[in-house]
């Protein structure tokens, strides 16, 4: 299926894309949640999507991993999200959904560990892709917790249940689960606003970290959170693209009055 | 609504004065009134315990005469169960073998069958699928159990004997196969409502790392569900354990201590209704036997639901 | 990602996505199990039995000609045994289910209750049958009757009809409570003009069910000793020399449904086998009857009622 271009993408200094939103429509039943929606998301970078309660934001990233295939009467509706540099529309219904989720993991809003052991909880993406070879098994276990920042307060007990981490660890945890397979894009739904802020300085640090890896999307609520640690930042409102930009411009200088009395707090 | 809006029958506010006195007391008998409302209700509630109490009470006393009788050890150590003969003997190993044998060829229909349809209905069945089934399953455990006695006996026994020819008419195994499938909506209804308790946030999460629906259903969701299911099929166990005219039509009442489900075999309910089928004086051993049956079979059921109750309970605090 | 990754991925997920078809499949072919049996259950009882199905098998008293033997004693007895069953659960089992939901402190003997109920429901219908024997026919000296009959069974659909009252009241938005209670009412006056009248539908279904599984009792009311083989009817109800003679019929020895069934099944000559299966048909086709009519119930109350 091929997308015409928004040419949004131009004018982002070098940076190359890893994928690309193109005036996506979304309903929630009749229930028009996301409105030609268009955004580019660049390798190897985090980029931000911030807006008020209501305005979209899950709905969008939900759409990255096709989340919404899972309940009936969600529906994509033109447009589509083309993923580089193969240039598959990740939305095409001959598009298999666990094939997308497979290139495409996430993290949630609160952390939801399996009934499972630590190790266990982090090769569920392994075996989930046909993996029994254990020592191969133990090694990307390993360096996923690394990867996650888990493995020194872990590598003792990994045979216990990942419901007995605290909160900050689990969502570490699910970070681990999401890293195992080597995904393109992690989809990260507001990960620290279950979390104290120890735990959120530490999660932070460790997106930062990941985007040496991993293309990031972070969905926040957090301002500070998102001028820390994001690259580009996405502004929406009421279902729309407000204002997309490299972050510092958008926090320092946007280009649209809506977004500068949002991140003002004047409103929101 | 006020208080004397709400009693009309009691008009003496007209004056100013009694006024305040006045409507105290009508809180007053309106207290009292709630108050023996309340005491009749609570008196409805706690009959329940009332009905446990008497149940045990009869069971234990009507043994007890039976056990002054008849040896403990005997009764549980004895390998011939002839309580009705003049050489009579009462080990009651006898008619568990039959109890535990049909028993178990039902929960081997009605396990598998039971989870397989409560994990289809829950994790993969569209919504109107779910509708039609769930109340179809509640209509296959409303049949009269006497019916599917009847149709072990005339219908399934001689299929049975087609391929077995050397199958009794009266046999644990047909007994046993019906009981299962009369068992399958109770693990089914009971497994599906421990899936559906797992919360969508653990589907979720299987789904995003590109879990297929077999996989979340039987990695994640089963795994989360473990206590109800485990309480599911404790329920069956003692249904199986408790039921009775399906053995009593299509098993034969004869006591026989096997484990072969391919031979009659009486067990402790189907002794029950033999007995009481019969006219046995009221206060002979053999009038007292179906108590010490029927004491053994409440213990079991009572440890079973204990059991049950211990893991639901369980299960309820993971989430 | 490679081209090549991407085709091994692909392969994955089409061999994880081929035992999901077989799961599926395995799924609607254990469903079909159930309901295969029930359809071949039911139409060889009909293909047996219908014939039998004249106005003469509904008004002739058994007997020892197979073609001469109705169920005349035993669905006038499950009638009235119904009716003593009713009037004994249904009060008891809604102010029970009633005081639970509306009045009962969190304490433990609330919690004594609640475990009692619970595993009530799960003792065999035949130890209620040993209960109604040693209590009702001895102890309290009723007999091998209707009175005896009624009650074993109204004490076995209890924990039914509890249980559908407390869900039904459960179903009540708090806010419907908390508006009567605004308004100055008592507990009971919320009770009597809000929870009983908007839950009524719910426990209707919960009865229905209830009874439902009580006409099919068999084991406690064999146990109990009724017997077998009647050929004459109770006193009609409510008919004799007052005061007495009003009541006579609930000590009147009788017969049910289900136990003449069992009679039938139990007697080697094919011909009995066809009045069993003519009276499984009509017992059935009761049993069908009433839980269609709570399924019925249920939906309606569903579609209807928006809070
Ligand atoms: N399953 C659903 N069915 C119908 N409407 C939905 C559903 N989920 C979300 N919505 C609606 O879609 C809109 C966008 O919701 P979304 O969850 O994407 O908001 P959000 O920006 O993530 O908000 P928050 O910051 O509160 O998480 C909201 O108006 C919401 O009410
Ligand atoms: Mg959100």
């Amino acid at each position: 299926m091929q997308i015409p271009s928004t040419g949004l993408e131009a004018g982002v200094e070098g940076a190359v894309l890893k994928a690309d939103v193109r005036d996506l429509d979304f309903y929630y039943g009749a229930f028009h949640a996301l409105k030609r929606v268009s955004m580019p998301i660049h390798d190897h970078m985090v980029t931000a999507l911030i807006g008020p309660s209501g305005c979209g934001k899950s709905t969008l990233l939900r759409c990255f991993n096709r989340m919404h295939d899972l309940y009936p009467g969600n529906r994509y509706d033109g447009g589509g999200i083309v993923l580089y540099p193969d240039n598959t529309n990740l939305l095409a219904p001959e598009v298999d959904p666990i094939e997308v989720r497979m290139r495409i993991s996430m993290v949630f809003q609160k952390p939801n560990p399996f009934p499972k052991s630590i190790y266990e909880n982090v090769a569920y993406s392994l075996r989930v892709r046909g993996m029994r070879n254990k020592n191969e098994l133990d090694d990307r276990v390993e360096s996923a917790l690394k990867g996650a920042a888990l493995w020194n307060e872990v590598s003792n007990r990994l045979n216990e249940l990942g419901a007995n981490l605290s909160g900050g660890q689990q969502q570490r945890l699910c970070i681990a689960r999401a890293l195992a397979s080597d995904p393109e894009i992690i989809l990260f739904d507001e990960p620290t606003s279950a979390l104290d802020p120890i735990a959120t300085a530490s999660i932070e640090e460790l997106i930062i970290e990941l985007k040496e890896k991993v293309t990031i999307l972070i969905v926040t609520h957090n301002m500070q959170q998102a001028a820390r640690i994001s690259d580009y930042t996405a502004y929406m409102y009421l279902g729309e693209m407000v204002e997309f930009g490299v972050t510092d411009q958008v926090f320092i200088k946007p280009q649209k009055k809506a977004t500068e009395d949002y991140i003002t707090g004047r409103f929101g | 609504m006020s208080a004397s809006a709400s009693m009309p029958s009691r008009p003496g506010a007209a004056s100013l004065g009694s006024g305040v006195s006045d409507r105290l007391s009508k809180k007053a008998s309106r207290h009292v009134k709630e108050r023996i409302i309340e005491a009749l209700l609570f008196s409805a509630a706690a009959f329940s315990v009332f009905v446990t109490v008497a149940i045990v009470y009869v069971l234990v006393k009507e043994s007890w005469v039976f056990f002054e009788t008849v040896p403990l050890s005997d009764f549980l150590f004895d390998t011939q169960w002839t309580p009705l003969f003049d050489d009579a003997h009462y080990g009651i190993m006898v008619l568990l073998s039959g109890t535990l044998t049909s028993s178990a060829v039902a929960l081997v229909v009605a396990i598998p069958l039971g989870t397989i349809i409560a994990l289809y209905l829950s994790e993969f069945a569209g919504f109107k699928v779910r509708e039609i089934a769930k109340p179809f399953l509640e209509l296959l455990g409303g049949v009269p159990t006497i019916v599917y006695g009847y149709f072990a006996l005339t219908f399934l026994t001689p299929i049975l004997q087609r391929i077995y020819p050397d199958l009794p008419g009266f046999n644990l195994l047909s007994a046993g196969l019906v009981m299962g499938i009369m068992i399958i909506p109770y693990v089914a209804s009971l497994s599906e409502d421990a899936m559906r308790a797992v919360p969508m946030s653990l589907r979720e999460g299987s789904y995003a790392m590109g879990a297929t629906r077999l996989q979340t259903a039987l990695w994640v969701v089963t795994p989360a569900a473990t206590s109800g299911i485990a309480s599911a099929y404790i329920l069956g166990i003692s249904r199986a354990v408790g039921e009775t005219m399906i053995l009593a039509v299509a098993a034969g009442m004869q006591p026989n201590l096997t484990f072969n489900p391919a031979e009659p075999g009486a067990t402790i309910t189907s002794y029950i209704v033999q007995v009481a089928l019969g006219d046995l004086p009221h206060g002979s051993i053999g009038y007292q036997t179906i108590f010490a049956a029927g004491l053994t079979l409440l213990l079991m059921t009572l440890a079973f639901n204990l059991l049950g109750y211990w893991l639901r309970k369980r299960f309820r605090e993971v989430y | 990602m490679k081209a090549a990754d991407i085709d091994a991925i692909r392969a994955i997920i089409t061999r994880a996505k081929r035992w999901d078809l077989f799961f599926s499949l395995l799924g609607i072919l254990s469903l079909m199990v159930g309901v295969l049996t029930f359809t071949v259950l039911f139409v060889d009882m009909a293909i047996q039995g219908v014939p039998r199905l004249n106005l003469d098998f509904f008004t002739s008293f058994p007997s020892r000609k197979a073609a001469n033997a109705g169920i005349l004693s035993a669905w006038v007895g499950t009638v009235l045994v119904m009716v003593l069953t009713a009037l004994a659960a249904v009060p008891l089992g809604v102010a029970a289910g009633v005081y639970l939901e509306e009045y009962a402190p969190k304490n433990w003997i609330t919690d004594i209750i609640e475990i009692n109920i619970s595993n009530l429901a799960g003792i065999p219908s035949i130890v209620y049958g040993l209960l109604a024997l040693g209590l009702f026919v001895y102890y309290f000296g009723f007999g091998q009757s209707i009175l005896s009959a009624g009650l074993t069974l109204a004490l076995l659909i209890l924990p039914v009809i509890i249980v559908a009252t407390r869900e039904a009241i459960r179903a009540i938005p708090q806010s419907i409570h908390e508006g009567s209670y605004a308004c100055g009412a008592t507990t009971w006056q919320t009770v009597s003009d809000h929870i009983l009248p908007y839950s009524s539908a719910g426990i209707l279904t919960g009865v229905i069910i209830g009874m439902a599984r009580a006409i099919g009792e068999t084991a406690p009311i064999i146990t109990i000793g009724a017997l077998t083989f009647i050929a004459f009817l109770p006193p009609a109800p409510f008919t004799g020399e007052p005061p007495a003679g009003l009541f006579d019929w609930i000590f009147a020895p009788f017969t049910v449904m289900p136990i003449q069934m069992f009679n039938w099944t139990s007697r080697p000559e094919a011909a009995f086998t066809v009045n069993a299966a003519a009276a499984g048909f009509v017992l059935v086709f009761m049993t069908l009857a009433m839980n269609g009519l709570a399924i019925y119930v249920r939906y309606r109350l569903r579609k209807n009622i928006k809070w």
